[in-house]
């Protein structure tokens, strides 16, 4: 299998250099070479799948990268069916997100600049989720950071899309600041950063340690996947292009947090604290992007809080220990998120880039296949079967019911019930009721095919994805096929014990009843009588106005980060950099000027001056010598 | 028979005033004539101690000294020609064209 495996990398970073070096060549046909570039990787990773499938697994290492004493860090594959799977699901919606933007794109003016980056963005996550040892994750980890900056802040023109590009990166530094130091602390520990060198060694290691390395690299997690406190770059990333809101803040790269843990399972296994942490931060990071996003006017927003939110429930997955249901939902998610966010786009395109749902309304007389296809997304979302997201996120709820956290259930239910509406409401406000635009001014029209076609695909992903896990509890397909990865030696599973069929029953029907009754309500407030809305946003003004400035979170952040860090970095400007350093630099070359000016007199340039020094030099010499 | 002191008085007496001639005069052609008679200064001492001592090394000295003397000003007054050519002087102090 090693034969092959590098060309999943390889097919976009070769489509990465054409375009870097020949893109004022490719130009507008740039979207050929990125395309077939992923479509390369989606079809080897499908060849890699199927061998996964029978058993095969690999751990192989290609050439030595870094050797320096006792440190070895190798670039190498790792495939097991954890690494298969998100594989599959990051090449496959990448290649539809690709053919999407074809059409998205088309008139921009830095076109092939995009599809670069696009191939950049894939051959970087292809590696992270290939790589067999820590550091080259991390590295990994950073290139999809740097193409997250690059394609936010595409249109670096716009000053919100550029600051929204920085915002993005330095909250990420943050939190890969504790991840970095993770890897250096494992490296310390176990003298090793292969994964199966760390994973065999990791039960010999004190409690204490396991939480601090486990504690840094959720930071890192925290920052990837956008959770509290670290999550205010992502509702603004939405700056960026839609098919990269689709590609990069929802489907791919912002659930490699979910993919790092489920990959250490072995270590966040043996730190009973971590993983509390975890449940914790992941579902109060559910529950508050629930809120925001019950109020928000912008589509786009709506959905940037909503993966915030599904992200949370990835991280309670996982947290308890239940890291299939966790995968399972990240995939699910990956297929519905990118539905809905190119259907969002598609609505934008329509609209001539409006994003406030407010002035839309009735679009789905017009576009009827960008309507089904986001009815059905949402429909997934909100966890109605038999669509995909229902069997994953009742999967991750089963686990919190059966390992007694029955707090994070109810917690979980209520979250789920508010994304049943707010999923409704947009869909309400934008394709159903009557036209809020102005009908005449305004020809709104269905997308071209390249983008319905990616939307219907999806769409048909979005229905079928969640059948896998279909099942009386761990023999559904997904369970047999991950089961081998996260029940190696030393990892137990903590929270995946079954329970009885008819209480399964009654949790399929709790979470079945959250979502009708979410969907409900948005249909009683945004379609029946759309006033009503106003009316109860004046009943709950101050909970109304908190919601729509999102808890003041990035104005709390800014008081209490950004500006005491400007005051300081303004004083150390004016008081250390402008007299200590400059001061220093100026002086040293006043003082080296001051002697030129001195020593100048002696370069007259007349000979006779010069002959008298010479002369004079002449008998000192002769005079010290004589007079010895 | 006349001591060797009173040569290399003479030596010395020629060497100071072709010193002096450097330092004071402001006309290229009489600045090497000085140079030419410090060096003449310094052939006569060697003439002196080659006889002096009765070795045939201080002559032998004295040969090739001429010769390089010759070539040096022949040189030497092809530069100043072209110098005077230039600035129609052959003061020093006029060449100045390149300080600062």
């Amino acid at each position: 299998m090693e034969k092959f495996v590098w060309l999943i990398p390889a097919f976009p970073l070769i489509g990465v250099l054409i375009n870097l070096f020949f893109g004022r060549w490719t130009g507008k046909k740039a979207h050929w070479i990125a395309c077939l570039a992923v479509l390369g990787s989606f079809i080897v990773s499908l060849m890699v799948f199927s061998r996964v499938m029978q058993g095969e697994t690999l751990n192989y290492d290609y050439f030595n990268w870094i050797w320096v004493g006792s440190f070895h860090a190798n670039a190498g594959v790792l495939i097991d069916p954890l690494s298969a799977l998100m594989l599959i699901v990051v090449t496959g919606v990448s290649f539809l997100i690709h053919v999407y933007s074809i059409g998205y794109m088309h008139d921009d003016p830095g076109y092939p600049r995009f599809f670069l980056y696009l191939n950049l963005f894939v051959f970087s996550m292809v590696s992270l989720v290939l790589a067999n040892n820590f550091l080259l994750l991390y590295v990994f980890w950073e290139a999809v950071g740097l193409c997250s900056y690059l394609l936010i802040g595409f249109w670096f023109q716009k000053k919100s899309a550029s600051d929204a590009g920085k915002k993005a990166f330095i909250v990420n530094r943050i939190g890969d600041f504790g991840f970095g130091l993770g890897i250096m602390m494992i490296f310390v520990v176990f003298g090793s950063i292969q994964f199966t060198e760390v994973f065999g060694m990791a039960s010999g290691a004190s409690v204490a340690c396991l939480t601090a390395i486990t504690l840094l690299l959720l930071l890192g997690a925290m920052g990837k996947s956008a959770q509290i406190p670290l999550y205010v770059w992502l509702p603004d990333a939405m700056e960026g292009p839609t098919p990269v809101s689709a590609l990069i803040h929802a489907a791919t790269m912002v659930t490699a947090g979910v993919y790092m843990i489920a990959r250490c399972h072995v270590l966040f296994n043996l730190a009973p604290l971590t993983q509390n942490v975890i449940i914790w931060m992941g579902m109060l990071t559910a529950f508050f992007a629930a809120t925001i996003a019950l109020v928000q006017k912008d589509i786009k927003r709506v959905l940037a809080y909503s993966t915030i939110s599904q992200l949370g429930y990835m991280f309670v997955g996982v947290g308890l220990g239940a890291y299939t249901a966790g995968i399972f939902h990240l995939a699910t998610h990956a297929f519905f998120k990118a539905l809905l966010f190119l259907g969002a786009g598609s609505v934008m395109h329509a609209m001539a880039n409006e994003t406030d749902m407010w002035k839309m309304g009735g679009l789905s007389k017009i576009m009827k296949y960008t309507s089904w296809t986001f009815l059905i997304a949402c429909l997934a979302i909100a966890g109605i079967p038999p669509f995909a997201g229902f069997f994953s996120k009742e999967e991750i709820l089963g686990a919190a019911w059966s390992a007694h956290r029955y707090e994070i259930y109810a917690l979980g239910i209520l979250t789920a019930l508010m994304t049943a509406f707010y999923m409704f409401r947009v869909y309400f406000l934008t394709f159903k009721g009557t036209p809020r635009y102005n009908v005449h001014s305004h020809h709104a029209h269905e997308s071209p095919w390249v983008m319905t076609f990616p939307l219907m695909v999806l769409a048909v992903f979005s229905v079928i994805a969640g059948w896998v896990g279909i099942g009386t509890h761990g023999g559904s397909w997904i369970h047999q096929f991950l089961n081998p990865v996260f029940t190696l030696p030393g990892s137990e599973h903590m929270a995946e014990a079954g329970h009885s069929g008819s209480e399964q029953l009654l949790l399929m029907g709790i979470a079945i009843a959250a979502a009708l009754a979410g969907i409900g309500l948005a249909w009683q407030i945004y379609l029946k009588d759309i006033k009503q809305s106003d009316r109860m946003a004046a009943q709950f003004s101050g909970l109304h106005k908190v919601l729509t400035n999102k808890y003041y979170v990035d104005e709390f952040y800014d008081a209490v980060f950004v500006t005491p860090i400007k005051n300081i970095s303004i004083a150390l400007w004016r008081g250390f950099d402008a007299v200590v350093i400059d001061g220093t630099v100026n002086g040293i070359g006043w003082f080296v000027s001051i002697i030129g000016q001195l020593l100048r007199y002696f370069q007259s340039g007349y000979v006779r001056t010069y002959t008298t020094m010479f002369v004079i030099g002449v008998i000192a010499v002769l005079g010290f010598y004589l007079t010895r | 028979m006349v001591p060797l002191s009173w040569y290399l008085s003479l030596s010395a007496i020629l060497f100071f005033l072709g010193v002096v001639g450097m330092m004071t005069r402001r006309n290229t052609i009489i600045m090497l004539m000085c140079i030419e008679l410090m060096m003449n200064a310094a052939n006569l001492t060697f003439v002196a101690l080659s006889h002096y001592l009765h070795s045939m090394n201080g002559q032998m000295f004295v040969f090739f000294i001429v010769a390089i003397a010759a070539a040096e000003v022949s040189v030497g007054l092809a530069i100043i020609i072209n110098l005077y050519r230039l600035k129609a002087s052959v003061d020093p102090d006029d060449m100045n064209r390149l300080q600062g």
